[in-house]
């Protein structure tokens, strides 16, 4: 019984019954694991558009026939003389082994093709031209950039990065919005306790801090439970995202471990401002 | 002190347009340690006289000052340390369902600040001298009509107001009970407290001879 009043002594607007400890923070658990969603998914995408972006300048390949791989010096010479050309290098013949086994296995007697690599200066410097030339000096060669798709990708990449951060901004919205009406349904079945509280001389600041500190801690609670679900979640789709960012990546070590971290006490702090704010305008309609 | 100046209250009406006066230019001064009688008919506005009085409402005109205290004029921040010093009683009781005797009594010592350990003797002693020692860990709806305005009266007096407004405190006590109630009163009044007691007994304002507010249809008729 003494423990009873005690509890009761310290929430004197019964806050713990009116304002449930299921609804509201499943609800925020739910948009936590939405939030943390979008955060990985802004976090990814920005990673795959740095990793693509970092490899388009390197992203053209010159191939040239085997009857013409005696003339690599020569293709070469053409190429480091080009403007915009910031740098061409052959692929020798025991990498070209080692990028084809994969798909091809051990292939000593197949015939390769001659490989160059080249390093354009910047991006926006056209291939197409430097293909030309060289197919005039070395009829056969081919060249392909694969910067162009990178890109495209990387364009690809940011437009997921908004999407991401305008769902995130959604969930915060959504949020905001749920814990406003949790506050206005707590305000509605304690206004009685609250009138009574008020003419015995509480301040605005206490009532409203009792709310804002039920809320704050339900709404933590909640986004606490919504990260712990977001950890098995973001890490099956870390190992299915694996090989687009090269397939070396532990899924555990993919995780955005602060965004998660920093969730509850984020999530805490909307609720507590939010409550703070509709406790506030409420209770300016009493003298 | 409590000083009314051509005092107005009107209430909204359900339109949201303002509605009536049901208090009307009340002008009278309540000084410091007085005890005054409250009277008048159900409706004349005995209620809304001592609602003024501890502000839980705000005159729509006129001027009031409550404990030294322009109330017009204050800063909506300052009106809560005002209420403190001021205990009610409240008709319906207004005790809080959920906690206990002694919590609903303690409740205007902690919303003032004062620590478990020093509020204890004082709940203690208020709850024994209401008749309700032993009842501390009772909540209002497992006690008698009479026993919840007796933990409204304990809670209206625990902080030893400097104003005490009562609205027919003695409705549901027996007489015994009354008359106790009325000896807390006067004791109160005696150590300084500025008392005032909306009433329909008769009974109760023979046992205690003081100065008395006569409302009728919102209008002081007689003070004296």
């Amino acid at each position: 019984m003494a423990e009873r009043r005690t509890r009761y002594a310290r929430d004197p607007l019964g806050l713990k019954r009116a304002l449930s400890d299921r609804l509201l923070p499943g609800l925020v658990a739910a948009m936590a694991l939405l939030a943390a969603l979008a955060l990985a998914g802004s976090r990814g995408a920005a990673a795959l558009k740095d990793r693509w972006q970092q490899g388009a300048a390197a992203a053209v390949t010159v191939q040239l026939p085997p009857e013409q791989a005696a003339r690599m010096d020569d293709a070469l010479s053409l190429l480091r003389a080009m403007p915009g050309v910031a740098a061409a290098e052959a692929v020798d013949s025991a990498r070209m082994r080692e990028l084809l086994r994969p798909w091809l296995g051990e292939v000593p007697a197949l015939p390769l093709p001659s490989v160059l690599e080249l390093r354009l200066e910047n991006l926006s410097i056209d291939p197409a031209p430097i293909g030309r030339q060289l197919a005039e000096a070395v009829p056969g060669a081919e060249l392909e950039a694969h910067g162009i798709w990178v890109a495209r990708l990387a364009a690809l990449a940011r437009s997921v990065q908004g999407v991401a951060l305008a769902v995130l901004a959604l969930v915060v919205g959504v949020a905001v919005a749920v814990v406003a009406v949790a506050t206005r349904a707590g305000l509605a079945s304690r206004r009685q306790a609250i009138e009574i509280l008020h003419d015995l001389g509480a301040t605005q600041g206490d009532i409203a801090g009792r709310f804002a500190r039920r809320i704050g801690l339900l709404a933590a609670g909640g986004a606490l439970a919504g990260a712990a679900l977001a950890v098995p979640t973001l890490g099956a789709m870390a190992s299915l995202a694996a090989p687009l960012s090269g397939g070396v990546v532990q899924p555990w070590s993919a995780l955005p471990w602060l965004d998660l971290l920093l969730l509850p006490p984020v999530a805490g702090a909307i609720g507590w401002a939010t409550a703070q704010f509709s406790v506030r305008r409420w209770l300016k309609r009493l003298p | 002190m409590v000083r009314f100046t051509a005092v107005g209250l009107r209430y909204p009406s359900p339109d949201g347009q303002e509605g009536p006066e049901a208090l009307a230019d009340l002008t009278f001064t309540l000084p410091e340690g007085s005890f005054t009688w409250l009277l008048g008919a159900s409706g004349a506005g005995k209620s809304s006289l001592l609602r003024l009085m501890h502000l839980a409402l705000l005159p729509t005109r006129g001027e009031l000052e409550v404990l030294g205290v322009r109330v017009n004029a204050a800063r909506r921040g300052a009106l809560p340390a005002l209420r403190r010093r001021i205990g009610v009683v409240f008709q319906d009781f207004r005790l809080l369902p959920y906690l206990s005797a002694f919590d609903n009594v303690a409740l205007p010592l902690r919303l003032a600040g004062r620590s478990e350990a020093s509020l204890r003797p004082d709940v203690t002693e208020m709850l024994r001298w209401v008749g309700l020692q032993g009842k501390e860990l009772s909540l209002p709806q497992q006690l008698s009509g009479g026993e919840q305005q007796r933990i409204a009266i304990a809670r209206a007096v625990v902080t030893r107001p400097a104003l005490l407004v009562a609205d027919e405190p003695t409705g549901n006590l027996d007489s015994h009970q009354a008359r106790r109630l009325l000896a807390l009163l006067a004791q109160m009044n005696r150590l300084g407290t500025t008392v005032v007691v909306a009433t329909h007994s008769e009974d109760l304002v023979e046992q205690f001879p003081a100065q008395a507010l006569l409302l009728e249809d919102g209008r002081v008729v007689h003070h004296g």
